[in-house]
């Protein structure tokens, strides 16, 4: 963990536009790269890119991945974010999808890893969002290349803050689970889509352990789920590893091809050490 | 889990902008008082002071002056209830207190954790207040506290920012207890999460007054960040509570009771049915907040800017149903 909560978002509101220019000429783009990437630059990605996918190139998303998320986070511990799958034939499917908030103090939010024929088409959760930021989602497909887009996400206003509304009752409830099967013609699903989609809440506080004790001056240890694993039998679904930039009570709810009559499985595992499993038939549950 | 070492590059970067002066540096504005300047209270009822903060977000010319902020005298000494949203404000407040007594400042009660109400409280440090508040706000401010800070620096600007500091209760408050002025008890009660996790309300058993905090909103769109839930299972014992009048946490003062209880009750009941039907038709949480509770639009200020988020921390909430 790299606390840097003492980033105050002024500072750097003033420093963009100003360092942008200034990180041009520290970390010379080669032409090679530069054609490559044909996404907006920001400062603070340039400086993380290298942390996370090393010197591999990125290209566009060109379709392949899409990311919505409201131009304004209204609720800075809640940020819902949307990503829809199309990776094409000739990419072949989409492996991995990484989760970046660039300005959080622990940007990857997530890194989701999908089954072979998991089919996942669609997958939405909710975020973190600590000062004006982008958000983005970069996906490898089955060739190995990646493929990123990218929205930015202005924060929310004044007493908003990603912290926990209902602290007793975060941690009361701590790792019970809940998961809908929504029928196929939900709200908020494609017409004529044979997918199944599903919704996974797990209760719990997701705790960023970045605020300092102001008494003490301690930092307050982090607490959030780590590891994820969504089965079908003996199907892989998927995998999240997680980080803290996932809001509490973390919540995924995603379209994939479902085998009829096998039971959903879910197994998580927080920074404790503590591990949570649940499992559901994958009927429709009733709304 | 991936971490940014070069983000150190870039703060780095950012100070060696800052000494070499090329960033723009934010000229302090002229206070809309000057320090020595009274808040302008109104007696509410006798020993009652009380000012209405402007329905608005905090920013630099308001000077976080947006709620409403009191003081009740007792024989022997003074309670403040709230501080305002700066240091500015806190001794603008003070000043209004010295206009009209020179009794110590015994308590300074914090009605819960939000900025507006508790970003004065450094002002009170030389006075000698003990500040009061619920069992839970030390450690909701912990965590929100340093994310305040930076958060406002924006609206606020330098010069306000420069002088506010956290500053937690060291009286806690678990269930109810009374604070003794000399011959004027104050009720405290601490509640069940409701507008926060930390909402504390202050009965003036002489008068019959009732300090709200954020319990009570009127005109201004109530800001929901504790319990939905729990804010309206907790109407009923709110309504139930004898006091004549009641101070608001924001809106006019003073306000009639338990009568400034229903627009807020009629808003949440809105905001209840519409979250609970979307999520019952398994309509997203991003398209639902789009269109929940929009028939109370007319009837409250700053409801573009507060009703979505409401609506987003209910949604999350209510889905657990």
């Amino acid at each position: 963990m790299n606390p840097h909560p003492h980033r105050t978002r002024n500072a750097r509101d003033c420093l963009s536009l100003v360092l942008f220019t200034v990180l041009l000429g520290a970390f010379p783009i080669s032409p090679g790269q530069a054609e490559e990437t044909s996404v907006p630059e920001s400062a603070t990605w340039s400086s993380l890119k290298p942390d996370v996918f090393g010197n591999r190139g990125i290209e566009a998303a060109s379709g392949i991945i899409a990311i919505d998320a409201p131009k304004r986070a209204e609720d800075a511990a809640i940020v819902p974010v949307d990503l829809k799958f199309n990776p094409g034939k000739a990419a072949g499917r989409i492996k991995v999808v990484t989760l970046i908030v660039d300005e959080n103090p622990s940007p990857v939010a997530a890194v989701f890893k999908f089954g072979p024929d998991a089919g996942v088409t669609h997958l939405a959760t909710r975020l973190r969002v600590n000062a004006y930021s982008y958000v983005r989602a970069i996906a490898e497909t089955e060739d190995g290349k990646l493929h990123m887009t990218q929205t930015f996400v202005k924060a929310s206003g004044g007493c908003s803050a990603p912290a926990m509304k209902n602290q007793d009752e975060a941690m009361a409830s701590l790792g019970k689970m809940k998961l809908r099967v929504f029928p196929p013609n939900a709200p908020g699903t494609e017409a004529m889509n044979r997918a199944t989609e599903m919704q996974l809440m797990i209760r719990h506080p997701n705790n960023s352990g970045l605020q300092m004790d102001q008494l003490t001056r301690y930092y307050i240890p982090a607490h959030f789920i780590r590891g994820l694993t969504i089965s079908q039998g003996n199907r892989l679904i998927m995998t999240m590893e997680g980080g803290i930039s996932i809001s509490e009570d973390p919540n995924f709810r995603f379209e994939f091809d479902s085998k009829q009559g096998e039971e959903i499985k879910v197994e998580a595992v927080d920074t404790e050490g503590m591990k949570f499993e649940n499992e559901w038939p994958s009927e429709p549950s009733a709304l | 889990m991936a971490q940014s070492p070069s983000r150190r590059t870039v703060l780095k970067c950012g100070t060696a902008l800052a000494a070499a002066g090329l960033l723009p540096i934010s000229i302090p504005v002229r206070p809309a008082f000057a320090a020595e300047e009274a808040l302008p209270v109104e007696e509410i009822a006798d020993g009652i002071f009380a000012f209405a903060g402007v329905d608005a977000l905090m920013t630099k010319a308001n000077r976080g002056e947006i709620c409403n902020v009191g003081f009740i005298i007792g024989e022997e000494a003074v309670a403040v209830v709230d501080s305002g949203g700066s240091v500015a404000e806190g001794r603008a407040l003070i000043a209004a207190i010295r206009a009209v007594t020179d009794k110590p400042i015994r308590y300074l009660i914090n009605t819960h954790m939000h900025p507006d109400h508790c970003f004065g409280n450094a002002a009170f440090a030389d006075t000698g207040a003990v500040i009061v508040g619920h069992r839970n706000l030390p450690r909701a401010l912990v965590s929100r506290g340093e994310f305040y800070l930076s958060s406002y620096r924006e609206s606020m600007g330098e010069a306000l920012m420069r002088e506010i500091r956290i500053v937690p209760p060291t009286k806690l408050v678990e269930g109810e207890e009374m604070l003794d002025l000399g011959g004027r008890t104050i009720r405290l009660k601490a509640w069940k999460p409701a507008h926060t996790d930390n909402d504390l309300t202050a009965f003036d058993e002489k008068t019959g007054v009732l300090f709200t905090g954020d319990l009570c909103f009127l005109r201004h769109l109530p800001t929901l960040d504790g319990s939905l839930t729990g804010w309206i299972e907790q109407l009923d014992v709110l309504k139930a509570v004898r006091a004549n009048r009641a101070i608001p946490g924001h809106g006019p003062i003073p306000a009639d009771w338990p009568g400034a209880l229903e627009p807020e009750q009629r808003y949440f009941e809105a905001l209840t049915r519409d979250i609970r039907a979307a999520i019952a038709a398994g309509v997203p949480l991003a398209d639902a907040v789009k269109t929940a509770a929009q028939s109370e639009r007319g009837n409250w200020h700053l409801f573009d800017e507060y009703n979505a988020r409401n609506a987003t921390a209910a949604f999350a909430e209510l889905e657990w149903e």
